[in-house]
């Protein structure tokens, strides 16, 4: 059970996907102008990493780690999650479709959101077991809605700043988040200190 | 001369980093050192030169409705290509970029360039634009490695420069740093065509909608299939 604290927070707080490992810049910057709609993208890229990571991990340790096909493993995981999405995606439409109608625009964004490969991909690197990764990935979700919903704050209030006119729009955008990440760097440490190692 | 104003085209006016603002995780996590920059970008050229080719080849044999899962299956079969070739004779480079190299499949310039452009072009005019676009992308993310590498950790592509000058400032070898140096050569670039910038601004306001873009498209071909 500490094992998976660890991995959940170390992921959430230390080395978080977007200002730690630059993973999922991309719908950072770009979906992060309301809090609104930065929440309704961190909800489905939740939802696809962990749905991704339990369909990935076994076709890795059961269908291409034993033939010898482990340098497939880029072209069947993006494979795996094109087609996760469009079904999710399907699956809620048919289903839910209240939350098809909020999360349904950012849905088909998540398949070129790399942080959602690199979860998939880091997993296996990591040696992680079936548990570990999905608290991994559940983690970096929870990691990457933290980042988001934080950074849409700061931006809703900086778009109405006096900024110099060479730095509005994405400069500035960068500078919040260069601020941010020195600040998620006071925790590191943090959870060694607490857990213990 | 068209081809070699599509080359330039891609290096200069649309920077794909530093103008249209895309592919930004791997700008921001392999320029630590300069020649990371140099080795992501060439690897990202080969790819997007080779995507960009076969894309226009099979333009009209790709079907609409599923054009971005073959885009994507084509891109990725290329990347495996690279990464094997990097994993063989440049094994500390491979090292050095780790995850990033296979994350070059989702880079949204690669893409971008083949919804855009190779889809739209004929094959000449595509392998151009990949070239400037690529050349571009390992320009911009040169600059940003040495900067980053010069300020960082004193050295440059290696060479100790700034030894006695300062003590490196180590902030900028870490993730926050790499977000303050993108966003002052932006502001830069900015202020360097202010005459154009109102319109630069659009268009990179218009970057991650143009990564959201092509997935906007594949999601009406979706609304169509029903």
């Amino acid at each position: 059970m500490r094992e998976l604290l660890v991995i959940f927070f170390g992921v959430v707080l230390v080395n978080n996907y977007v200002l730690a490992q630059f993973l999922g810049i991309c719908p950072f910057l770009g979906v992060s102008k309301k809090v609104d709609s930065a929440f309704g993208m961190s909800v489905a890229v939740i939802f696809v990493m962990v749905m991704a990571t339990a369909a990935t991990w076994p076709i890795y340790q059961y269908l291409l780690a034993p033939n010898g096909l482990v340098y497939m493993n880029t072209i069947v995981f993006i494979l795996v999650i094109a087609a996760l999405v469009q079904l999710v995606e399907l699956v809620l439409k048919k289903y839910i479709p209240g939350l098809h109608k909020s999360l349904g625009v950012y849905l088909p964004l998540i398949t070129t959101n790399c942080a959602v490969l690199g979860v998939t991909l880091l997993n296996i690197e990591e040696g992680y077991n079936l548990l570990q990764s999905v608290v991994n990935a559940f983690g970096a979700g929870v990691g990457f809605m933290l980042a988001i919903i934080l950074f849409a704050g700061v931006r809703q209030r900086v778009d109405t700043a006096d900024v110099p006119k060479a730095f509005k729009g994405m400069p500035i955008a960068l500078i919040t988040a260069s601020l941010m990440s020195m600040g998620f760097l006071g925790f590191s440490g943090i959870v060694e200190g607490i857990f213990g190692k | 001369m068209k081809n070699l104003k599509i080359l330039w085209n891609g290096i200069l006016k649309e920077n794909p980093t530093l103008v249209l603002v895309l592919g930004t995780c791997p700008t921001l996590a392999v320029t630590t050192q300069a020649i990371n920059g140099v080795g992501m970008g060439l690897a990202a050229t080969v790819v997007l030169i080779c995507s960009n080719i076969m894309i226009s080849l099979l333009k009209n044999l790709i079907p609409d409705k599923i054009r971005i899962p073959c885009y994507i299956v084509l891109i990725a079969g290329f990347v495996s290509v690279v990464d094997m070739l990097l994993n063989a004779y440049l094994p500390d480079l491979h090292a050095a970029l780790g995850i990033y190299i296979p994350l070059i499949v989702v880079n949204c310039i690669i893409l971008g360039r083949a919804e855009m452009f190779a889809s739209k072009n004929t094959v000449v005019a595509s392998a151009m634009d990949g070239i400037g676009m690529g050349l571009g992308f390992t320009l911009a993310l040169t600059v940003i490695g040495s900067i980053r590498e010069l300020l960082g950790s004193g050295t440059l592509f290696g060479v100790s420069v700034t030894a006695g000058l300062f003590d490196p400032i180590s902030i900028f070898s870490q993730p926050a740093g790499g977000f303050i140096t993108f966003g002052c050569i932006i502001a830069l670039v900015n202020w360097l065509t202010k005459s154009s910038a109102e319109k630069r601004k659009k268009r990179s306001g218009m970057a991650c909608a143009t990564c959201a873009g092509c997935d906007g498209c594949k999601e009406e071909g979706g609304e169509e299939e029903q």
